[in-house]
């Protein structure tokens, strides 16, 4: 059995887009280890509502860690002090006794704050719409073993493809760049046969939208991957830029 | 223009200009050495290169490379600055993997300029520039001995160096990634050899720095 733990919260409150935030301070007491993160934070909306206070708002939906939705900044590291795991899958054992855990939204120009915790993170959804889909009618489905793909092709676009667009990438990001994202979405496809017909126009119509939508310039500094609760490697990145490169130079 | 309009375009453009400095940081520490090994060889090599006209569109194409690098960075920052929006955490940790030369490419930039101009002052200076304006130049060997017989210069130059290694252990293996040439296999070797570059280069410097000093310094 984990131990009950007490504790003190800082949590980012700013009531609309355009307002002035600011940190609140809540006391937890007696919270089990075993609760998880996102359900801590329940409970301290349910003892907010019963006081008659505004609860914190916060994105989550799977509370699995497959829908990308959680989007906490804990202690300095998006999705919390775990590595390789999301928000949604951290639980209050990781926390001390007596320990204070300031909890603020993902702090980017590209993703502005809705309200508290819940930031818009529409611009993945356009960077998506950009190109980053296989543009054929593929009809009824063919034999699986149809196009033979290597293993190891297979295992990096499955490791691209675990990418859930959370946009922990660009909360850590001193540049506010969305790179990771964007390579490791032109990377699932640019990789197999499917979607290798269109890499090129792909890789550029993403890119393209990624800087029209104010993301920065990536200077390779890793935070991403070292933060990105799927591993999503910088090797993306490297495939990006070639693709791009590459694009630009037939052009 | 994608090389201005786009990110990976603005970053190719800092990634080649970048390579060729250190090109010439590389060929530039080959001439200290020889300055180490024989007083007459380097005054040779300056006297041959002087003025001439290969030597003056050497300097022009190297200050190109310069001057795109610097403008280039100052415009990515800038850029990443406002993308970055002007809310910052509160509490934020760098995370394990991240390497302090990589959050502070523009700091440490900063840094070898201020002493790059230093330098200049100290050799450019007294050397290629009164050439040019047709006055006479002094030797490259009489510089040396003036600058490097002062401890402070000794100081100044070693810290300069240790801000140029940081700035190219980030710098190499960056600026391969960002033309694409990596992977997760090559990732580790550009690493590798960018690590090995910058500790040979910049101890080839601080050797003839240190070698300068004991000789017209200390016993000179
Ligand atoms: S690359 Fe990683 S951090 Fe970025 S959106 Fe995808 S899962 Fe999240
Ligand atoms: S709530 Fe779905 S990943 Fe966390």
């Amino acid at each position: 059995m984990d131990k009950n733990i007490s504790f003190t919260l800082k949590i980012w409150r700013q009531r609309g887009p355009k307002e002035q935030g600011a940190f609140e301070t809540y006391h937890m007491e007696d919270i089990p280890g075993d609760t998880s993160f996102l359900e801590m934070l329940d409970i301290l909306n349910e003892q907010l509502v019963e006081k008659g206070e505004e609860p914190v708002v916060f994105d989550h939906d799977c509370r699995e860690g497959i829908c990308g939705m959680c989007s906490l900044y804990i202690n300095g590291h998006p999705h919390g002090p775990a590595t390789g795991a999301t928000t949604c899958q951290i639980y209050m054992r990781r926390f001390s006794d007596g320990d204070t855990i300031t909890v603020e939204p993902w702090r980017s120009a590209g993703f502005p704050v809705i309200r508290d915790l819940m930031v818009d993170r529409s611009a993945y959804d356009k960077i998506m719409q950009a190109g980053g889909y296989v543009s054929v009618n593929t009809g009824a489905p063919q034999d699986a073993n149809a196009i033979l793909i290597s293993k190891d092709i297979a295992d990096e676009a499955m490791d691209a493809a675990s990418c859930i667009g959370c946009g922990a990438c660009v909360a850590a990001c001193k540049n506010g760049s969305a790179m990771l994202f964007v390579s490791a979405k032109v990377s699932q496809l640019a990789l197999l046969p499917q979607g290798k017909a269109e890499a090129a126009r792909r890789a550029k119509a993403m890119l393209s939208k990624m800087d029209e939508l104010g993301f920065g310039n990536c200077t390779n500094t890793r935070a991403c991957e070292a933060e990105c609760p799927k591993n999503v490697s910088i090797s993306n990145i490297a495939r990006l830029n070639r693709e791009f490169i590459k694009a630009k130079l037939a052009d | 223009m994608w090389l201005i309009n786009s990110s990976v375009g603005r970053k190719l453009v800092m990634s080649i200009s970048g390579l060729f400095l250190v090109l010439f940081v590389t060929f530039h520490m080959a001439m200290n050495l020889v300055a180490v090994i024989s007083e007459d060889g380097y005054d040779a090599v300056c006297e041959f290169l002087g003025a001439n006209w290969y030597a003056l569109a050497g300097t022009a194409v190297l200050a190109l490379g310069f001057v795109v690098h610097i403008v280039y960075a100052f415009i990515l920052t800038a850029q990443n600055r406002r993308a970055r929006g002007n809310q910052d955490y509160a509490v934020s940790e760098r995370p394990k993997g991240v390497e302090w030369a990589s959050q502070n490419m523009l700091v440490l930039g900063l840094i070898v300029i201020l002493f790059f101009l230093l330098h200049l002052v100290h050799f450019w200076g007294k050397m290629q520039l009164p050439e040019i304006l047709g006055e006479y130049p002094e030797g490259g060997i009489d510089l040396i001995q003036q600058v490097f017989s002062s401890p402070l210069n000794l100081v100044l130059y070693l810290i300069w160096f240790v801000a140029i290694w940081f700035h190219l252990t980030h710098g190499f293996w960056s600026a391969l990634q960002t033309l694409g040439w990596s992977n997760k296999v090559w990732f580790c070797r550009w690493k590798l050899i960018g690590n090995v570059w910058a500790t040979v280069v910049l101890a080839g410097f601080a050797f003839s720095a240190v070698v300068f000093y004991v000789k017209y310094g200390l016993l000179g």
